[in-house]
């Protein structure tokens, strides 16, 4: 694991992958900065943000947006700008930390289910089967009211939530992993069923992991805000965007539409921004979701071009 | 297809069983303090006890005895048989009501809600999708696809907020927000749930628009549409005869896929809008630890999903032969 050439080649292989982003995806690339502002807002929030994210400014209640108070104070004077950031920071953590707890879920019972198949397989998928004929959000808040709210419940259950569901993911892509002639050569030559697993299938679910966790992350930002939102997710007064939509703000808005506003937004470009990322992410990595003609390389890329233009010149002929 | 239809149909048998397991499972997992806060709950007007809530909640016999009771194939305590097997699923904590009861009570907006926002998802989707795909790598597209993902992200509860809002600041209009019957004053209530409706399709229209490019770009490809075009035909010819058909077939299996969302959306809708359906029954139960109310909601959530995913696969399955044979 320590050989430095590998090191090196992970590297480069990120670095290539950049490049390509900037070259071909130009609403990725936007995505990608908006995902970098999150995480520089999130870890510096302490430096960001002009106030506290519980200090109360008495005099100053539901006050517009002026030049003390950027984007407003809510109705017990707490600077609104300082909570959006500071809930960038929730929204952050909880997004990263839920969804490598989901995708490390997925990868356990994907490759355990894949690799071995049989009943094991069988009783597995059941399981997974059962888990996923409920609603998401309905079981989500079920499993909150069941463990009680808080930030570390809302990351053990949505880990949970969607660890099951992207299990389905790995377990197809070590499914056909599995059939490759170099499993066998491993199998005849002695390895162990562990170094098979850790040294021959993970190293190539490289691709389905990294996607699987970033298409992950909004979609944990947004139910995690939408469990705030309805009460059943990180308690008042920590600042979470959906919380912050909810309760006192929704009591106020019509008098101070800047509590709705502001972090409705936030939320909104985050999701957004990670979505483009993710996506463009997906279609670098995985050819085959390209939905093009060709598979791997330029060759392909050229007959694609090449079909393209066919199709559309086809009409005039 | 006789043969898929039965596969189906046992397929189904299982799931029933693990779904109500999983439910049984979860009730297992209500620590003592959650008991103590729906004592607390119920309070004032209930002379319930530690013992006859546990008892009433099954929880004072074992897992699978207990899943047998719910289920109504093995005798409750007084010894006669009510469970889901018999239609009975038990009665609400906190309203002493049957749950069948109070879900009969509640459903019917929510179906409504559901189906007029299924509607609209397609409405928008559609259109856009098919352009999309039609015109690959252009401008357009890239406006389209660049709705798609926004439609996905941008929160239900914040669309919602500020359709209540927005009129407010500009015009200083607020929509009257009470509950109209359907059968009392069908206007009014279709004007009452048509913002509701409008904003849950343009959730699940995201997805939809998404699906619908990528098959319309497969089936595009095909060899059959290179005939088409080679014959001479115009462009809607070609897409709307040829190409459109078989690109929707995997579009309906994405309103299977869409529930799950569509359920959830109806739950923060219904709360945003105060509108009586299943949704607020659900976070009222939860918020008062009802949870032979949230039992019984949930397992026929599960139900219906299963249905619905069930009918979803046999209509793909007789459109496109191939699925059956598989």
């Amino acid at each position: 694991m320590a050989d430095p050439s590998s090191e090196r080649k992970e590297h480069s292989f990120l670095v290539n992958l950049l490049a390509r982003m900037v070259k071909e995806k130009p609403l990725g690339t936007v995505g990608g900065i908006i995902t970098l502002l999150l995480l520089i807002t999130g870890i510096f929030a302490d430096f960001i943000a002009p106030y506290g994210m519980n200090e109360a400014h008495t005099g100053f209640f539901l006050t517009p947006p002026s030049e003390i108070h950027w984007l407003g104070t809510d109705n017990l004077g707490r600077d609104i700008l300082s909570r959006v950031i500071y809930g960038a920071r929730i929204s952050m953590i909880i997004g990263l930390t839920a969804s490598a707890g989901a995708t490390l879920l997925s990868v356990i019972i994907g490759t355990l289910s894949g690799y071995y198949g049989g009943k094991f397989d069988l009783i597995m998928q059941r399981f997974v089967d059962a888990w996923m004929c409920f609603p998401g959000l309905i079981l989500l808040m079920v499993l909150m009211s069941v463990i009680g709210i808080g930030a570390t419940q809302i990351i053990i259950v949505l880990s949970l939530r969607w660890g099951f569901s992207g299990s389905r993911i790995i377990r197809g892509a070590v499914m056909s992993l599995k059939e490759n002639v170099y499993i066998q050569a491993g199998v005849a030559i002695g390895c162990s069923t562990n170094r098979i697993l850790i040294r021959h299938i993970l190293p190539n679910l490289m691709a389905p992991t990294i996607i699987l966790f970033t298409t992950r992350v909004p979609d944990i930002i947004i139910t995690e805000a939408a469990l705030s939102f309805l009460g059943f997710g990180i308690p008042p007064p920590t600042p979470t965007w959906g919380g912050m939509l909810s309760g006192s703000a929704r009591q106020y808005m019509l008098r101070a539409p800047w509590m709705v506003i502001w972090p409705g937004l936030a939320l909104s470009t985050v999701v957004y921004g990670i979505n483009m990322f993710g996506d463009a992410l997906r279609d670098l990595l995985d050819p085959k979701l390209r939905g093009g003609a060709g598979r791997y390389g330029i060759k392909a890329k050229a007959y694609a071009k090449k079909l393209a233009r066919l199709s559309a010149a086809s009409p005039n002929n | 297809m006789r043969a898929y239809i039965i596969r189906r149909l046992l397929l189904i048998i299982p799931n029933v069983i693990l779904v109500s397991f999983v439910i049984a499972i979860l009730i297992r997992l209500l620590p003592g303090s959650a008991i103590d806060a729906m004592l607390a709950g119920a309070g004032a007007d209930v002379d319930l006890d530690r013992a006859a809530l546990e008892h009433s909640l099954g929880l004072d016999v074992s897992l699978p005895h207990q899943w047998a009771r719910w289920m109504g194939i093995a005798p409750q305590a007084d010894g006669s048989y009510s469970g889901v097997v018999q239609g009975n699923l038990g009665i609400s904590l906190w309203q002493k009501r049957p749950v069948i009861e109070l879900l009969a009570k509640y459903w019917p907006i929510t179906l409504e809600i559901s189906v007029i926002g299924l509607i609209i998802a397609q409405l928008i989707a559609l259109p856009v999708g098919i352009f999309s795909a039609l015109r690959q790598d252009t401008w357009g597209d890239y406006v389209g696809r660049s709705f798609a993902i926004l439609l996905i992200s941008i929160p239900a509860f914040w669309v919602a907020t500020m359709a209540i809002l927005v009129p407010v600041i500009l015009w200083d209009y607020m929509p009257p927000l009470m509950f109209i019957r359907l059968s009392d004053d069908a206007i009014g209530n279709l004007k009452m749930v048509m913002v509701p409706s409008i904003i849950l399709g343009m959730g699940l229209s995201g997805m939809t628009m998404r699906m619908t490019r990528t098959t319309m770009l497969e089936v595009m490809r095909q060899d059959y549409i290179r005939t088409a075009w080679a014959k001479g035909l115009r462009e809607r010819i070609v897409a709307s005869r040829h190409a459109l058909k078989n690109a929707l077939i995997p579009v309906i299996s994405i309103v299977g896929l869409q529930l799950p969302v569509l359920i959830g959306g109806t739950v923060i809708i219904e709360q945003i809008f105060s509108l009586p359906g299943m949704g607020r029954l659900i976070i009222s139960a939860c918020l008062r630890r009802d949870y032979t109310l949230v039992s019984g909601i949930m397992f026929v959530y599960a139900i219906v999903l299963m249905l619905i995913n069930l009918i979803v696969d046999l209509t793909y399955a007789y459109l496109d032969p191939r699925v059956r044979y598989s």
